[in-house]
Parts: C-alpha cells; structure tokens; sequence
C-alpha cells in the first residue's frame, strides 16, 4: 500500500520543491522578520502579504513525540513502532516530523537533532530529523 | 458584569432525543437524525410545524442538511439555519451557542438540533481528520504535513498533548486509566450504553495495547452509530414546557492558530481556556459551583486538559484531580455520568449535552447526581476548538 503523499498543489507545492533540492525554508515576513508554518498568505504579527521562503539553519530539539504501534493508516505497517515527533527548529517554527536513527524509547525532550532529506520519489522528499552526531 | 449576561437563562432546552447507540447500524444517518429529532419534539410536547430554526453541528455530515428536515417535517417557514462543522467536537455545544444567539435576539423561536455520528458503519473517526472535505479546518495541515510522517488519525495528534502533559507535570499512566475506568463505571449504569455489559478495572486498563504511546486502547473513545436532538426555544415560551432547563452560560473558543497543532505557542492551551472564563461570567458562576461535569472526552488526556481549562483545577493538576474517585459518581465532581465517548458512544457530544439535561430533570436513575441544579457541559474538537455551556434546572 503506497504511503499518503502530501498534493503538491499551492505554498505546499513550493515547500516540498524547496525540500526536493535538500533545503528546508520556511515563509518569513519580509516586514517584520517573523516566521510562520505551515504556510498562508499573510503574517499574523503585521499582516503584510509580503514574505520569502527563507531558508533555515536545519537544527532543532524536540518538543514532544508520540510512538506509533497501531498504524491507523495501513500503509505504515511495516514502520511501527516508529515516533512521530514535534521538532521545535532553532528559527522557532515547529515541525512534525521523524526522528530517525535511534529507538523510539530513547527519546526526550530537549534532545538536540539535526536535518536530513528523505527522497521519497521522483518529486517528494521529506525534511526528517536525526540526534545531533 | 459580563455584556454576555443579558442573554443568561433567556433560552431553554425543552426536548431531548436519542436513538439507540449501536457498533453497526443499517439506518441511514437521515434516518437516524430524524429518529432522534421526533423523540426530541415529542419530549418537548410541540408540534413539528412551530420549528423555525434548524442548526446542524455536523453539516450536511452529520445526517442531513436543512433542506431534508424542512422536506421531512414539512417546515413552511423556516428561519434560520447554520453549521458549526469547522468545530469539529465541539460542534455539539457550540450549536447550543447558535440556538442561544437566533432565539434571544427573535430570529426564530423554536430551534432543532439535530446530530448523527456514524462512526461505525460509516466512515470511521480515525478515517476524517486528513479529508478537506469534511470542513475540519485542520485538514488540509494534517494531509500535507502530518499523514506523510504516519500522523494522521486523532490518537496520534493527541497523544502529542498528553506527552507533553506528561513531560511538564508529571501525569502518570495510572492517572489517566483513573478517568477511563470512572467513564467505564458509569456507562454501566446506563440502558444506553455501548459498553454497559463490559466491566474495566485499572489492571484491564494497564493491559490494553498500545495505539500511539501515551495512549493505550483504553485510552481512546469508540467509535458507534446514532443520533441526538435537542429542542431549544425562548425562556418565555417554555412556561408551559414539562421539564425547561435553562442554558446560563455558553461560549466557544478557537487554539491559535487553530490549523496547525504545532506551532501553538503552548500546545496545551486550547478553545475551552479562552471560552471557560466568558462562559462562567455569562452564567455568573464559578467551577466549584456546578454538581457535575459532561466533559469532552474524546481521549482520556483531553479530559484531564480540559478540567484544567475550565478552572477545576490548575494547570498542571489535572492528574491528581481525576486519582481517588473524585470524578466518579459519588465523588466530588462527578464527570461524564453517562459513560462519555470513552464508554457510552461517540456522538460528537451531543450524548454529553443530552445526558446533562437528563441528569437537570433528576431523571437519571441509578446514576441520578443527588439534588443536581447546575451542570457544566464542554466540546472539543478539530485539534482544540472548545465549547461549554452551563445549564440549570
């Protein structure tokens, strides 16, 4: 059973594009400098329509983490247990994600991790995370 | 005083109904919500053709769009009509809101709110939260940015909360198995409970398997099949009601931002922390004033958030809260008397507002809460928007 893609339609398809070159960039204001996640037209902080995808430096520590056993989708049978996990980047933005490369129970909050790209297929790659070497 | 306090037992839920809670059904979501809807005009002693405003929790999902109870019913001149679908569970209370909002201001007089869940024979649940097109705000988020990682279906989103939960305050397993098993000890007292025949001790509890730690099985609600109704009208026009229980206070509240759970400043801060206090002036009262509470309990750790949120305790204090029978029947603050979504069925709600007027009327039997004069009823819904109402005999 294939996994569910994100669609590559909009903000998400620019997004997934960055993360298929291997960069993670979020939108930031071009007024005010304040980031935002996931992506919309305007900044909350000074409701300017003007913004860039700015790239971000790809470190970041955990916030919280659940660890799946039961894969309500089916197509991540194979995968369980795995812990999706919240990571707050050091920009600020919080992204889900995963932690790879290390068991699920060894995780906690705080702990430092840092990006990798996971070329999914021919168009997607997601942004996944790692404890810091 | 709160501007909202004008509005404090103007109107009243004069008719409740609900159809049998079932795991399968071969009714339609039509016909359940129009079972439901009949038993609540007949309970409020009206005729059908007085209704004027009908407000649909669920949408067009939830069985049926204004259009079929206007067909149905024959309803020549209906007045108003509404949808809280983007509130996900909190849908139910907010509808309440809604009802409050067109009766006290004259736009109509007479209110059906009628609601379907069937979660069971028809989509499931787990199935909705990634689906833009089931009007969860948070859909489009969860599809693009959560169900790639494997996060797509309740638990796993909540269960980021109740870590968090954990993390910062200490609450234990054990405490969160305290809330299912009161939930568990109640619906045992009710006719119309899923799992009435079905006993659970904290060792059953402990023993569930996991589904997305820290939530075990026992932790999340059921997923079942049918319908509640309500009957609202005006204070003045429900004198000559049986049973009038008058709504005091009630509001809705939205986390921010409310389509990304992440990004919240705090992700423990949801609609009902925003709603709680305007909710409580309207009515002009405080938590330890109300003799029971029908709270939201989609999962064991989004009740416990939420007896914080609405003031019973402190942020923080909610494991302890819910250990040594305080929310069981007999305790201090009993909660979910019917059973809640954990173990009476999951009807986005509506059960908990049926079930809190059920309890006003002192109908409620063996699980009756002796001499009950004010409750407190909450939703929760689409990752953390948040309703209350307050209601009184």
């Amino acid at each position: 059973m294939e996994k569910r893609l994100p669609v590559l339609q909009g903000y998400t398809k620019e997004f997934y594009e960055w993360c298929h070159n291997h960069e993670l960039r979020l939108q930031r204001c071009q007024s005010c400098g304040v980031w935002r996640h996931p992506p919309r037209p305007m900044c909350s902080a000074c409701h300017s329509p003007q913004w860039e995808w700015a790239p971000v430096k790809g470190r970041g520590s955990v916030y919280c983490w659940t660890t799946v056993y039961q894969p309500l989708d089916p197509a991540f049978t194979d995968d369980v247990p795995y812990a999706a996990v919240i990571v707050e980047l050091e920009e600020g933005p919080r992204l889900a994600t995963w932690v790879t490369d290390m068991p699920p129970e060894q995780l906690r909050v705080g702990m430092p991790v840092e990006l990798w790209f996971d070329d999914i297929n021919k168009e997607v790659t997601l942004p996944k995370f790692k404890p810091v070497s | 005083m709160s501007e909202s306090a004008e509005l404090r037992d103007r109107t009243c839920i004069i008719g409740i109904g609900e159809t049998a809670y079932t795991r399968g059904t071969k009714k339609s979501a039509l016909e359940l919500a129009l079972e439901a809807s009949v038993s609540a005009i007949e309970d409020a002693g009206i005729k059908p053709e007085i209704i004027d405003a009908v407000i649909l929790p669920g949408g067009a999902g939830g069985g049926g769009t204004a259009g079929d109870f206007i067909a149905n019913f024959g309803l020549q001149d209906l007045h108003y009509t509404a949808s809280l679908q983007e509130m996900g569970g909190a849908m139910s209370v907010s509808a309440v809101e809604c009802a409050v909002t067109a009766l006290s201001t004259g736009i109509a007089h007479y209110a059906l709110i009628p609601l379907c869940s069937r979660f069971y024979s028809g989509r499931r649940a787990r199935q909705m939260n990634a689906d833009p097109g089931t009007g969860l705000q948070s859909a489009g988020t969860i599809r693009d940015y959560y169900a790639p990682f494997g996060v797509a279906a309740p638990p796993q989103h909540y269960a980021w909360m109740a870590q968090r939960h954990m993390h910062l305050y200490g609450t234990t397993h054990e405490q969160l198995g305290a809330v299912a098993v009161a939930m568990r000890r109640h619906a045992q007292m009710h006719p119309n409970a899923v799992m009435k025949a079905i006993p659970m001790t904290l060792e059953d509890y402990l023993a569930s398997r996991w589904v997305s730690y820290p939530y075990r099985l026992l932790d999340c609600c059921l997923e079942t099949d049918g319908a509640a109704a309500l009957l609202m009208t005006t204070a003045d026009r429900a004198k000559d009601a049986k049973r009038p229980i008058y709504v005091m206070g009630v509001a809705s509240g939205h986390p921010y931002p409310p389509h990304d759970l992440p990004n919240r400043d705090d992700i423990l801060k949801m609609g009902l922390d925003y709603c709680a206090p305007r909710g409580f002036a309207m009515a002009g009262m405080k938590p330890s004033d109300m003799d029971f509470a029908e709270i939201y309990d989609c999962f064991t750790g989004q009740l416990v958030l939420q007896l914080e949120a609405a003031g019973f305790c402190k942020r923080g204090e909610g494991g302890p809260f819910v250990e040594n029978g305080r929310i069981e029947l007999g305790g201090e603050l009993p909660v979910n008397t019917h059973g809640g979504l954990l173990s009476q069925a999951h009807n986005a709600g509506m059960n908990h507002v049926v079930e809190a007027v059920v309890q006003l009327r002192h109908e409620a039997g063996a699980r009756q809460v002796n001499e009950a004069e004010l409750g407190l009823v909450t939703g929760w819904g689409g990752h953390g928007h948040g309703s209350m109402a307050i209601l009184r005999r």
